[in-house]
């Protein structure tokens, strides 16, 4: 009999991020299917708010860490807290959101517990008593399906893998779990957060668009010159008006890194593809990318795909995208920006 | 006083990105067709640790950077031949799978094992670095799991950059979600760290270097203790690759004016 417990982070403000909502989802709906016993179990400052955001999850338990020293995402106390919180649940399957902090934290508990963990798993079923796990490997080049017979077994969920997950707010009686931590524990200090330079994106979750960049901006045009300065004018307006995250290939990015004249405000947060990240967006325009396979895996996620190129068997769109203008991407771009503008 | 580190850099092979990669199924698991025989490069984000952790040590004398690499030996002496080109480092290698389809826990055992049995290890000034993922199973999980056999509870991932303060503390940048960062001080080693793609460029092939390295990697390599890496306790149900083709609609000889307005449309839509 598996006994499930869902492990999630507070917001700053103690509220279920997106993230957690998704997987408070899966894992609900897996315990129902499983009939298994199910907890919710939450590390913050104060996680009462974010209990009582997960009461109609059908948990019957409600555990939670809190104190400043769970405020911030830091390993040795977020794996502390973790741990407590499988142990008290006496959790066979653990599902948690793929962020960041749980990311780092989680693997190291399920060693801990003599555990084994899974991330990036993109959906979770169960099939007469068995469940099964998908996930991605060599870079979202396959998808594979699994079983695991170890437990307790550690199974954190992709952000954007999963809908929303919804329900009433009620109050709810939420065990807090004490935990002891050594003076190692805080032998590291969060000192603060950098965020991108106004105006500047990189690549957010949250946003409707992805706009790929390649290295064809910076090529020569018709005319014999390279345009790099015009490039960063037009990428940035259209950055402005649409809010939109900002990819690029790693060719752009290294160029950048070796203090050519290319497009300044690329670093490697931008990089998406096979030595980047494969974000998930509803719709991906890519201008000026060229590549085959390995390359286009930065928009695997990517519902809608539109792509701009002068060249019509570009590797990036053929068979990938869902429109290809064969056009010169500065002039579609100038002209794009003028009618955001005046919208 | 000596002021250097002892780093650690954990990565294996993977194929080379260009290459094309099928699934086969085989009585030991998944595996890739032509496994053997495809070119393989150092791990992307390990070879930015090994980078970083050779600009460390340029920065602090005494350092010394140690390479630990669980591979099949004969593709990572071919690997060998070009990263040995590019930062003084020693190796110590371990013959066995760099599968993605391997469990990282059975990883992480055996390097915890080489690591320990480093002769002269320091663990007050021990630095473990890795990348935060592979380009073969791409968890993120490994280094944490090493963490934890090496007792060591300060873990940094996703890093961008680390700095020495002139107090011996560590400042690390480690990448978090909407691009943007989260920046840590860790009063000093040992440390566990899991880079992103850093802030270095590929250093240039150096001849000279490279006739340094393969002069000890070599006998390392002769002599490199075969470890068994598998999956113990997971049941693969399937691997495919994605068969998801689209019908690309390609529109020719449309002004900018056109093509830009439809977008608007979709972009709006």
């Amino acid at each position: 009999m598996e006994s499930i417990l869902f492990l999630g982070t507070c917001e700053e403000d103690g509220s279920l991020g997106k993230p957690a909502r998704e997987t408070l989802g899966v894992a609900s709906q897996l315990a129902a299917q499983l009939r298994a016993s199910f907890a919710v179990g939450l590390i913050g400052t104060s996680v009462q708010e974010a209990a009582n955001q997960a009461a109609d999850s059908g948990a019957t338990r409600f555990l939670g860490v809190c104190g400043s020293d769970f405020s911030h995402s830091r390993y040795a106390t977020d794996a502390a807290a973790a741990e407590a919180l499988c142990r008290a649940a006496n959790a066979t399957l653990i599902l948690a959101p793929g962020t960041s902090r749980l990311m780092r934290c989680l693997p190291g508990v399920a060693h801990r517990l003599n555990g084994r963990a899974d991330t990036h798993v993109t959906a979770v079923a169960a099939n007469e008593g068995a469940i099964t796990a998908q996930r991605w490997y060599y870079r979202q080049r396959m998808e594979a399906r699994f079983t695991r017979s170890h437990r307790p077994w550690f199974i954190l969920i992709d952000p954007g893998a999963a809908p929303v997950w919804s329900g009433t707010s009620r109050k709810v009686e939420v065990e807090n779990i004490e935990v002891v931590l050594p003076d190692s524990a805080r032998k590291t200090e969060v000192t603060g957060f950098r965020e991108p330079e106004a105006g500047l994106n990189t690549i957010r979750p949250d946003a409707d668009l992805l706009f790929v960049v390649g290295a064809g901006w910076t090529k020569k045009q018709p005319d014999g010159k390279v345009h790099a300065a015009e490039a960063e004018q037009l990428i940035l307006e259209f950055l402005k008006h649409t809010r939109c995250s900002l990819g690029s290939s790693k060719s752009l990015v290294d160029l950048g890194s070796e203090g050519q004249p290319v497009l300044s405000f690329l670093s490697h947060l931008n990089q998406i593809g096979q030595t980047g990240s494969t974000p998930r967006h509803p719709k991906g325009l890519a201008t000026c990318c060229h590549g085959e396979e390995p390359h286009t895996i930065g928009w695997r996620f990517i519902s809608e795909r539109r792509a701009i190129n002068l060249d019509p068997q570009c590797g990036w769109a053929r068979g990938k995208a869902d429109v290809l203008y064969v056009a010169d991407a500065f002039a579609v771009l100038k002209r794009v920006n003028e009618l955001l503008k005046g919208t | 006083m000596n002021t250097g580190y002892h780093v650690v850099v954990c990565g294996g092979i993977v194929p080379d990105p260009l290459q094309t990669l099928e699934p086969v199924s085989t009585p030991t698991g998944p595996a890739l067709k032509n496994e053997l025989v495809l070119p393989a490069t150092l791990d992307p984000w390990a070879c930015h640790a090994l980078y970083e952790a050779a600009h460390l040590a340029r920065q602090h004398p005494g350092s010394r950077v140690v390479l630990v690499s669980i591979s099949p030996k004969q593709r990572l002496q071919q690997v060998m031949m070009t990263i040995a080109q590019k930062v003084p480092f020693e190796l110590v290698a371990l013959d066995g799978s760099a599968s993605g389809f391997t469990d990282p826990a059975e990883t992480a055992g055996a390097l915890a094992e080489a690591i320990n049995g480093l002769p002269g290890l320091n663990r007050e000034r021990l630095l473990v670095f890795g990348g935060w993922e592979s380009a073969s199973r791409g968890a993120g999980v490994t280094l944490q799991y090493l963490a934890e056999r090496l007792a060591i509870s300060d873990v940094f991932m996703g890093v961008d950059e680390l700095r020495v303060n002139a107090d011996g503390s560590l400042e690390v940048v480690e990448r978090i979600e909407g691009g943007r960062q989260q920046a840590s001080r860790c009063s000093g080693p040992p440390v566990v760290v899991g880079w992103a793609t850093g802030k270095l460029p590929e250093p240039r092939n150096n001849p000279q270097i490279g006739m340094q390295n393969m002069r000890a990697i070599i006998p390392v390599l002769q002599r490199a203790k075969q470890v068994k890496i598998g999956a113990e306790g997971v049941t693969f149900a399937s691997v495919t690759l994605p068969k998801q083709l689209r019908q690309t609609r390609i529109v020719r000889d449309a002004t900018p004016e056109a093509i830009a307005r439809e977008i608007v449309e979709w972009i709006k839509g």
